[in-house]
């Protein structure tokens, strides 16, 4: 399908290319997004590379079990430019033994609940996080709910259910 | 009935235990348990157009101290699972509980595990009603066969 981009996303796109070189893995722009897939050691360097160029704002942070057998986990940043009026989403994959990436929280301090939801479902583990505790399972539990291989009920007597004989007093 | 026919008009006779069970039956407080869209369901079956004050129903207790029937209306996460129960708990007995559409009752859509799949789990469920929410009246109707099951309880026991 023929893309017309804005020239202030082509711009951004064309100087993040020539200045980051091979660090920038693929670009692609599956219905009408742009995706940027970016080599994980970079991540730091090109998100404060795009908050400079305006991206300011961090909308959400996506976790993917892709369930592949080489980078098994996608993590999604989606960026907004509020000057340029534009989106992007960064884009990097990770290994399945001990997933983790450098947390964006220094770049965008609103990452940091997102993070803590990626940590959560999937166990991917952001370096340098500074509050990295899950967000809605139990602090004990041992699972990541969102992981294909977790069964769509959970994992039987994991969750505590209530007595069902009232307390003694 | 002898002891009628010797007392004269205006006098009737009958069991403590029918007595009794007339009063709960026709006083059975609901405590709102609302956890999601069966509650909107719940305030209606409270409101004037159903009107369940001809059942005796109508006063919503907030306070578990002071209600007789809990209606749980709505998915129940493990997390308030442990709330539902303690309020249960503190409800003073005889209790009793109607798990309110499907997700009370068996878990419904929600079939995931962070859902309690039917509140029957971890509560003592005396009437399900099914319907994603029910209607009113299918609250009404679940009321009513509570009512039934109270008037055939034996409620008065004898100290021996």
């Amino acid at each position: 399908m023929e893309q017309t981009l804005s020239n202030a996303l082509k711009t951004t796109l064309d100087e993040l290319q020539t200045t980051f070189g091979e660090k920038v893995l693929q670009i692609h722009h599956p219905s009408g997004d742009t995706h940027v897939r970016v080599h994980p050691d970079a991540l730091i360097s090109i998100a404060e590379w795009l908050h400079e160029k305006g991206y300011i704002y961090i909308s959400d942070v996506i976790g993917t079990d892709r369930y592949q057998s080489s980078d098994r986990f996608e993590v999604l940043y989606n960026l907004l430019s509020l000057r340029a009026k534009q989106r992007l989403f960064l884009v990097v994959w990770l290994p399945e033994e001990d997933p983790n990436v450098a947390s964006v929280t220094s770049v965008w301090p609103a990452a940091n609940w997102y993070e803590r939801e990626v940590y959560d479902m999937f166990g991917i583990r952001f370096e340098g996080h500074p509050d990295l505790r899950r967000m809605y399972m139990p602090e004990d539990y041992a699972y990541y709910p969102l992981r294909k291989e977790f069964p769509l009920l959970g994992i039987p007597g994991s969750i505590e259910l209530p007595g069902t004989t009232p307390e003694s007093d | 009935m002898g002891l009628e026919s010797a007392l004269g008009e205006g006098y009737l006779t009958t069991r403590v235990d029918t007595l009794v069970n007339w009063a709960r039956s026709n006083a059975a407080w609901p405590m709102p348990m609302g956890l999601a869209c069966c509650a909107i369901e719940m305030m209606a079956f409270a409101g004037p157009r159903y009107d369940v004050s001809r059942f005796g129903s109508e006063v919503f207790r907030f306070s578990p101290r002071q209600s007789d029937v809990m209606i749980v209306a709505g998915w129940c996460s493990y997390k308030m699972s442990h709330a539902i129960r303690r309020i249960w708990d503190q409800m003073p007995d005889p209790k009793w509980c109607i798990a309110m559409g499907a997700c009370a009752s068996t878990g419904g859509m929600h079939r995931c595990y962070g859902v309690v799949q039917g509140v029957d789990n971890f509560l003592p469920v005396d009437a399900y009603i099914s319907g994603c929410p029910p209607r009113p009246d299918a609250v009404i109707h679940a009321l009513m066969d509570i009512q039934k099951k109270i008037q055939t309880e034996h409620s008065v026991m004898l100290d021996t």
